[in-house]
C-alpha cells in the first residue's frame, strides 16, 4: 500500500478521465456552471469511495462468475441513496443534475474502478482508491466548469457566488448568477452547449497527453538520432 | 391511452435528429468513442443498441407502472417503490442483455460473432438506461416509449455511423503530435455536434 502513489496516481498519472478516459458523458453533460461539476464531481466521490469499501469487503465472498452483477447492484444501491439525499437537502442541485444523477449507475469510472482495483485489494487501500479517484475526477469537472463557463457565460462560480447590491459577494447555493468578468456580449455561447464540451475536453486531453510524453518522446528521438 | 401519430412523430424526430442522444444529451459516448473506429462494427453496434433500447423501453413499462408506482398492488396502502427505479432499471437491463447474448448464441451464430464484445458492454451503456428513465421522467405511454427507445437508438446509430466514417479518414491526416488519437478524435465529434445543432430549431407540428 502506497498512498503517496495512489494520490499522484488519482490526480495525475491515472486520472480517470483525462488518461483513463472514464465517465466521459458526465464529465461533458454537466460541466456549464461550478455548481453543477462541484455537486457532480462531490457525489461520484462519495458513492466511488463507499463502493469501493463494500466491494473490498465483500470480495471473498462475491463469486467470480457473478461479479458484475454485484458491482452493479451495490453501487445501485448507493446511487439511490445519494440520490435521494440530495433530493431532500440540496433540491437545486437535484434539479440541475437530473437524470445524471441517477445514470452515475453506467459511470464506468465507479465499475471500472470496482473492476480493476477494490475487487483485488484490502479494504484501506480501496478506501484511499476511492478518494482520490474520485478527486481527480473533481478537479477535472471543476477545471472543464471553469472553463465552460468563464468563455461561454462570460461569468465564474456560477451557482455559488455572486456580488450583492452593495458590492459584496453573497453566497446562493444554486442560485447565484456568477460573478460576471466578460461584459454579456462577448461570451461564445457554443462553449455551454455540448459542442463545448467536446472540444474543451479533447484540449485538457491534448494537454494531459503533451505534458506525459514529453520526457519519453525527447529520449526516443534521441535514440531515432543516434 | 390514446394513439396519436402526429405525436409519435414529432417523438421520433425528436430523438433522431433533435436530441439526438450523443451530440444533444452526452448519454451513450463511452461505446460512441470506443467502437466507431471502424464502420462496420460502429453500424453492428448501432443495431445491437437500438434493438437493446427498445426491448429494455418495452419491457421497462409494464414493471415500473405495474410494480413500482401502482402501490395498489401490495394491497391495501401498498409502498410507493418509485425509488427503486433506478436499481431495478439497471437489473432488467443486465438482465435483458444477458438473455440477448445467450438467445444470438444459440439461433443467430453469425450476428453474435459479429457484435462479439460489444453485446455484454451494452449493459453500461448510458443511452439505454437514459431512455428507459426518460420515458419514466416524461410520463409517456407505452406506445410512446417504445417508439422513443428505437428512435432513440437510431440516433445512436446515425451518430456513430456518421462518427466511424470520418474517423476512418482521420486515421490517415497529420495532426499536432499531443492531439493524436482520442483528442483528435473528440475535436471531430465536437464539430459534429456542431452541426446537429442545425436541426435545434426543427420543430414540424
Amino acid at each position: 500500500m502506497n498512498p503517496k502513489k495512489q494520490l499522484m496516481d488519482g490526480l495525475f498519472f491515472q486520472n480517470p478521465v483525462t488518461v483513463q478516459l472514464l465517465g466521459m458523458c458526465s464529465t461533458m453533460a454537466i460541466t456549464t456552471t461550478l455548481f453543477n461539476g462541484l455537486g457532480m464531481g462531490v457525489s461520484v466521490l462519495i458513492i466511488l469511495t463507499l463502493s469501493n469499501i463494500l466491494i473490498a469487503a465483500l470480495r471473498k465472498i462475491i463469486p467470480n462468475n457473478i461479479r458484475i452483477a454485484c458491482f452493479i447492484v451495490v453501487i445501485a444501491g448507493f446511487v439511490t441513496i445519494v440520490d435521494l439525499m440530495l433530493q431532500a437537502f440540496i433540491p437545486a442541485l437535484s434539479k440541475s443534475l437530473g437524470l445524471f444523477i441517477p445514470l452515475i449507475v453506467v459511470n464506468c469510472i465507479i465499475l471500472g474502478r470496482a473492476e480493476a482495483f477494490s475487487y483485488k485489494n484490502t479494504i484501506a487501500a480501496s478506501t484511499l482508491d476511492g478518494i482520490f479517484q474520485g478527486l481527480g475526477y473533481t478537479i477535472i469537472l471543476v477545471i472543464m466548469c471553469a472553463i465552460r463557463e468563464f468563455l461561454g457565460a462570460g461569468t465564474i462560480m456560477g451557482g455559488l457566488l455572486e456580488i450583492g447590491e452593495n458590492g459584496q459577494l453573497v453566497f446562493g447555493l444554486g442560485t447565484a448568477a456568477g460573478i460576471r468578468i466578460l461584459p454579456e456580449a462577448f461570451p461564445a455561447l457554443g462553449m455551454i452547449l455540448p459542442v463545448g464540451g467536446f472540444l474543451t475536453l479533447a484540449c485538457l486531453i491534448a494537454a494531459m497527453q503533451y505534458i506525459l510524453n514529453k520526457p519519453k518522446k525527447d529520449k526516443k528521438t534521441e535514440e531515432v538520432a543516434k | 391511452m390514446g394513439f396519436d401519430l402526429a405525436n409519435l412523430f414529432s417523438v421520433a424526430l425528436g430523438a433522431i435528429l433533435v436530441n439526438n442522444f450523443i451530440f444533444s444529451q452526452f448519454l451513450g459516448i463511452c461505446p460512441f468513442m470506443g467502437v466507431s473506429k471502424k464502420i462496420d462494427t460502429a453500424a453492428g453496434m448501432g443495431i445491437a443498441v437500438t434493438f437493446v433500447m427498445g426491448l429494455a423501453s418495452a419491457i421497462c413499462w409494464p414493471i415500473n407502472q405495474f410494480l413500482l408506482v401502482n402501490p395498489a398492488i401490495y394491497g391495501e396502502g401498498g409502498p410507493n417503490l418509485a425509488f427503486m427505479q433506478t436499481v431495478v432499471f439497471i437489473l432488467v437491463i443486465a438482465a435483458l442483455v444477458q438473455f440477448i447474448e445467450m438467445f444470438l448464441k444459440k439461433s443467430m451464430p453469425s450476428l453474435y460473432e459479429a457484435l462479439g464484445i460489444y453485446l455484454p458492454l451494452i449493459t453500461t451503456n448510458c443511452a439505454v438506461l437514459g431512455v428507459v428513465l426518460q420515458n419514466t421522467q416524461n410520463g409517456y405511454d407505452f406506445i410512446t416509449s417504445v417508439v422513443y427507445g428505437i428512435t432513440g437508438g437510431l440516433g445512436f446509430m446515425l451518430a456513430i455511423v456518421i462518427f466511424a466514417s470520418i474517423r476512418e479518414r482521420l486515421t490517415f491526416s497529420e495532426c499536432p503530435k499531443a492531439f493524436e488519437g482520442f483528442p483528435i478524435a473528440l475535436m471531430t465529434a465536437g464539430l459534429v455536434a456542431l452541426s446537429f445543432m442545425g436541426f435545434s430549431g426543427l420543430k414540424v407540428f
